[in-house]
């Protein structure tokens, strides 16, 4: 993370959205997602839309280059559905959007809601043929009798247009809500996870899915945690793993068997007893699982914390990462506000060296594993003058509180950052707060 | 663990306790129905409040200085399986009526219980504080449970009842 000689300094590049405080509730991002290339970054709303930008990259050898991401393409992935028999609405919230590897001039990416995953084929068009015999131009037909010559038609160019068409739809295979998906290695599978099973997919295959995790007791009663997020190893496709309410992560070999119940390791720190209280299982929940690129570690983050776990050693993390520390006395409050139900994501950068996940009052941390430096920063109107370096943030957690930090009882806990991405190769992040989506950039210096 | 602290331990797990059951109670009309995960977790918050609860009265003694649990009334709770059932008592039945203000209870509390003894175990009559987002219908039984006779509820079992209720909240799926 560390340029030539120093710190590394984030920038404002874009922000996304609305200007204007009222938040409309179908606006609110849901997902952030970078392609495998990074050229496109795709967003997913709680009204069911997706948004896909694309990366300007002509100027991308200029000293003062600037990656700016337009609007690429727009599309209604999910509607709002109704399930007649259990009297219940499905939302359409956009809950995960993942995109495949690209094979040819089209992309493809999985988006889904509560219940339903779809492949969504994006296109472009830029030609258009001309000259057929039968047809005029405006598409009536010609009379067959005032034809007299045979042409052939010819493509000729027109105005860039992108289409979005869903080539699959996979529904009817969740009970409970989807949590995750997550493309194979193998870029012929995925899965989806919901509260209790986790299903595998070809991707070619819509009437069936094979049941690969199933935690749902004889008796509900007796149910205990379920699982929070799920994902495939980058390079080993009989491999993925999941987490869990209780904060516990299930690595499993599908080699194994058919029927992963069992899992191939079980990933569990003690819990530390001078910090239980009340809401110890719910900080404690996971919400978010990643590998990091390289395949040998993976992130998990909890309410209060960033771990990162080596698959080699089941019995604590490698590292541990406080994200807002602060908060642990208050957690009466959050509970009753609600936000202790907030699941935050976490990102790895490109190389593996650096982790990011979001906080409240629009903060984000990234920390640096190989510095063992740390920062907070802000994703602020105020902020958003084009190429304005970034400004570390603090929070006082009590006592004297210095000039230009901010004390814990200021913090706006309706402004969170649940939702941050990171360019595969590149220094370039995005960030959603509520309704924004901001874009900053590393310094070139 | 004092008599004094017991108690502040014991008004912040019925605080605690309430808070929970109004947010029970208003996931049920959350758009995309109940959410398995969140209602787990609520259920350990007040599986949790409820043994500290139950522990801390245990020390306090019988001392009569706190508040004696009452049913709570039939009818303010919603006739569905999802929440649990009106036998658990807890003057936290008061509570979502002030919906955020659910940390203010230990007030509407000791209006009621200035003599524990005296009428402690009748239902309270509809014209008082039935908190009128709630559904004024009976609660329906489960085909084959049975009715806890509520005259003879003590406070330990309808903390039992309240664990087997918390129980059936997730079961509704």
């Amino acid at each position: 993370m560390a340029g030539p000689g120093g710190d590394m300094q984030w920038c404002f590049s874009q922000v996304k959205g609305a200007i204007d405080d009222d938040v409309a509730e179908a606006d609110i991002i849901s997902t952030v997602e970078f392609n495998h290339t990074g050229e496109l970054l795709a967003t997913g709303d709680k009204g069911g839309r997706v948004v896909i930008f694309q990366q300007e990259i002509e100027n991308k050898n200029l000293p003062q280059f600037r990656s700016e991401y337009n609007v690429y393409s727009t599309f209604q992935s999910h509607e709002p559905e109704f399930d007649y028999l259990k009297s219940l609405e499905i939302e359409e919230k956009i809950n995960k959007i993942r995109w495949l590897p690209q094979k040819n001039a089209a992309q493809f990416l999985l988006s889904t809601n509560d219940k339903t995953i779809k492949l969504w084929k994006i296109s472009e068009r830029d030609k258009r043929p001309e000259g057929y015999n039968l047809k005029e131009e405006d598409g009536r037909y010609k009379d067959p009798n005032s034809i007299t010559s045979l042409r052939v038609p010819v493509l000729i160019p027109m105005d860039l247009m992108v289409e979005a068409s869903p080539r699959r739809v996979f529904a009817n295979a969740h009970t409970y809500h989807i949590n995750s998906i997550s493309v194979n290695s193998d870029e012929e599978t995925y899965l989806s996870a919901d509260d209790l099973r986790i299903n595998l997919w070809n991707l070619e295959i819509t009437d069936r899915s094979f049941n690969i995790v199933d935690i749902k007791p004889a008796n509900m009663e007796e149910l205990t945690e379920v699982i929070t997020a799920a994902e495939f190893h980058p390079h080993q496709c009989n491999t993925f793993v999941y987490s869990s309410s209780k904060g516990t992560i299930r690595l499993c070999d599908m080699r194994a068997s058919a029927l992963c119940d069992k899992q191939s390791k079980l990933f569990e720190e003690p819990e530390d007893p001078s910090n239980r209280s009340f809401f110890s299982e719910i900080i404690s929940s996971i919400s978010d699982v990643k590998f990091s690129h390289n395949g040998r570690y993976m992130m998990t983050r909890d309410y209060l914390s960033v771990k990162i776990w080596d698959l080699n050693m089941e019995n604590r993390p490698v590292e541990t990462y406080q994200v807002h520390e602060y908060l642990r006395s208050k957690l009466c409050s959050l509970y009753e506000n609600d936000c202790i139900f907030d699941k935050f994501e976490c990102c790895w950068n490109g190389n593996d060296s650096v982790v990011m996940t979001g906080s409240y009052n629009n903060f984000f941390r990234m920390f640096d594993r190989g510095q063992r430096r740390d920062v907070t920063l802000e994703a602020s109107r105020e902020n958003s003058k084009p190429m304005q370096v970034l400004k570390p943030r603090k929070v006082c957690a009590g006592g004297k509180r210095k000039k230009d930090e901010i004390s814990v009882d200021s913090l706006d806990f309706n402004k969170k950052i649940l939702h941050t991405a990171w360019h595969p190769q590149d220094n370039i992040i995005a960030v959603a707060t509520t309704n924004n989506l901001y874009i900053f950039q590393d310094k070139v210096n | 663990m004092n008599a004094t602290t017991a108690m502040e331990v014991n008004a912040e797990a019925r605080r605690i306790l309430a808070v929970s059951i109004s947010k029970l109670y208003a996931s049920r009309s959350q758009r995309g129905g109940l959410r398995l995960h969140r209602s787990l977790l609520l259920s350990m918050v007040m599986r949790s409040a409820r043994d500290i609860y139950h522990s801390s009265r245990e020390i306090e003694g019988p001392s009569g200085a706190q508040p004696t649990p009452e049913p709570m009334e039939t009818s303010s709770s919603p006739g569905e399986q999802t929440v649990p059932e009106p036998q658990p008592e807890f003057q936290t039945s008061e509570e979502p009526e002030s919906g955020d203000e659910g940390c203010d209870g230990d007030i509407t509390e000791d209006k009621e219980n200035m003599s524990p003894t005296k009428q402690s175990r009748k239902r309270r009559g509809k014209a008082a504080a039935a908190p009128d987002f709630l559904p004024s219908k009976r609660a329906r039984l489960e085909p084959g449970e049975e009715r806890y006779a509520a005259p003879s509820c003590r406070a330990g079992e309808s903390l039992s009842a309240l664990s087997l209720n918390l129980n059936r909240a997730i079961s509704a799926f």
